[in-house]
């Protein structure tokens, strides 16, 4: 048995949430809607149809770009990536080829930093699904989705886990939200992942001579196990002496199981030419450095704030924001005057929210000021119905009372329990604690 | 013999060339059936057509900057606003399909990509 390295890049396609398409007028919003019923020349690929950049399309991605650490190219151009597959209406997709929009930047992951390879803009492409009409297998066609901006993010092969491939892309994915430019929503396909996975010996450096491209993943966790899936397979062939082949495979969720889709046996020749009716985009350093200005506050901002102002934990502002709903929620009810009033402290409704709160879009902050101010209102219970419910437990107990004076330490845990219980969660602890050691 | 694989557009052409698997290969990746006369036929038209933008060649490039576009345009964009006056109906967008069905285009079943 050798002892194998994984070597793993990402490719993140992200559909932005712009009102329109990349090049044409048509809205973006294509989920759920009839097919075929948001197209134009444009997106349809007609003949003689002219395509025009989405100006917040090409500033949000440079707005991605920065966030990741990106160079921002100053001057950038579309290309004509050129293949024949029936969810392309033009026989090309307008993508990037050698002037992206962005190149290089990074997220720091707690396994070591994911270098950013690249960052650009193209379009999506149309929907395909499969079906049986007249006895025939066939593939229908919807091209609302053909010319919705997309955006595509290409890592160096940095990863070195499946741990640290689903920390980066939880990461990203926040980031993107954080943005406000996508959606970013795995099950509407608004965020797809392309893992790329390919081994060596430990120890050796430089890329090996093959890799295995993952695609249909719609989830951080399926993209972890297809990972594990792949590395676990290539060791296998790679003990045999095999070299596993450079292949595009799928992630299949009933079989918990990449599977072959397509084996490559040559290298895509795509024919990138530039896009001729469209002229390059130069940019100044005055307008990137305006979409900084007015970039949204990054996941990492956040934290360190809530952080700062309002006490809480690292483990709290984490899961806040990790969740756009409960930083809603959490922010709405710590600045509400009766919570401030009551002097309820951020962790605790930070704690409330976390794990209390199932949906955090079903309740207000008003509602949640209200449950966490009576729930603390119930803790002002008088002392007389702590000591009756103490009274009534030690006189039904009276063999742990024994015990306990007897030296057996236990027994008072087990009486403090039984009160608790009695009390039914209301009561202060402490003070249910303070009385039963005075009774005993 | 050009080897069409290696061939970049911001590469210059060493040979120019056409064999008729280089047609081949463009015709598959054009998706255009080509019988084998037609192959032959178009691997001699390709090299002399060829052979005539050589002659480009013969001009000195020394210190012209490479364009790929001549309008002298930049930063072409438009607001991210919905046309709706440009919007096909359903109806409309199916019109010229071969094959439709429920609202769809059909074509033969192809492998998920």
């Amino acid at each position: 048995m050798n002892t194998y390295e994984p070597v793993i890049g990402l490719e993140i396609h992200v559909e932005l949430k712009t009102k329109s398409g990349m090049f044409c007028g048509c809205p973006a919003d294509h989920f759920a809607k009839e097919p075929n019923t948001a197209t134009c020349p444009v997106c349809l690929g007609l003949p003689g149809a002219l395509p025009v950049p989405n100006k917040k399309a090409v500033e949000w991605t440079i707005m991605l770009g920065l966030a990741l650490g990106s160079e921002i190219s100053e001057v950038s151009k579309f290309d004509r990536k050129h293949y024949f597959y029936p969810d392309l209406p033009k026989g090309y997709q307008i993508s990037q080829y050698d002037q992206p929009l962005c190149r290089g930047g990074m997220i720091a992951t707690s396994f070591g930093d994911v270098r950013i390879h690249r960052v650009h803009l193209e379009e999506d492409t149309g929907k395909l699904q499969h079906a049986t009409v007249d006895g025939k297998k066939v593939t229908l066609v919807d091209f609302n989705r053909s010319g919705v901006p997309l955006v595509e993010i290409v890592t160096e092969a940095d990863i070195k886990s499946s741990e640290q491939a689903k920390e980066f892309l939880k990461k990203l994915h926040q980031i993107v939200r954080f943005l406000g430019i996508s959606d970013a929503d795995m099950e509407k396909g608004s965020m797809r992942l392309e893992p790329n996975i390919s081994l060596r010996k430990a120890g050796e450096k430089g890329l090996p001579n093959y890799k295995v491209e993952v695609k249909n993943i719609n989830s951080f966790r399926f993209a972890a196990m297809a990972i594990e899936y792949e590395i676990k397979r290539h060791a296998l062939l790679l003990d045999n002496g095999t070299t596993p082949t450079q292949e595009t495979r799928g992630w299949d969720e009933a079989k918990n199981a990449t599977v072959s889709q397509r084996t490559k046996e040559e290298a895509a020749d795509y024919r990138y030419f530039p896009e001729p009716d469209i002229p390059p985009m130069r940019f100044t350093g005055a307008y990137i450095e305006n979409i900084r200005t007015h970039m949204p506050q990054l996941p990492d901002a956040y934290k360190a704030e809530v952080k700062a102002k309002y006490g809480l934990n690292d483990n709290q502002a984490n899961v806040l924001s990790e969740d756009f709903g409960k930083m809603k929620l959490f922010s709405g009810t710590v600045s509400l005057p009766a919570v401030q009033e009551a002097t309820i402290s951020g962790p605790a409704v930070a704690n409330w929210i976390i794990n209390k709160v199932p949906d955090a879009s079903s309740v207000s902050p008003a509602h949640v000021a209200e449950q966490i101010i009576q729930s603390k209102q119930v803790t002002h219970v008088d002392d007389s119905v702590l000591i009756a419910a103490i009274d009534a437990v030690l006189s039904e107990n009276p063999k742990a009372v024994a015990d306990y004076k007897a030296g057996k330490e236990q027994s008072k845990m087990f009486l403090y329990g039984t009160v608790l219980k009695r009390l039914a969660g209301k009561g202060d602890k402490q003070k249910v604690m303070d009385l039963l050691t005075g009774k005993l | 013999m050009l080897h069409y694989s290696n061939f970049r557009y911001n590469e210059p052409m060493k040979d120019t060339t056409f064999t008729t698997s280089d047609v081949r290969k463009i015709a598959g990746l054009a998706n255009i059936p080509v019988t084998d006369e037609e192959a032959q036929d178009l691997a001699e038209g390709f090299t002399k057509t060829l052979k005539v933008v050589d002659t480009l060649s013969e001009v000195d490039v020394t210190g012209v900057t490479p364009t790929n576009q001549v309008t002298g345009l930049e930063n072409v964009f438009r607001e991210d606003e919905i046309d709706k006056t440009r919007i096909f109906t359903q109806e409309e967008a199916l019109k010229n399909g071969k094959r439709v069905h429920k609202g769809f285009f059909v074509v033969d079943q192809v492998l998920e990509q």
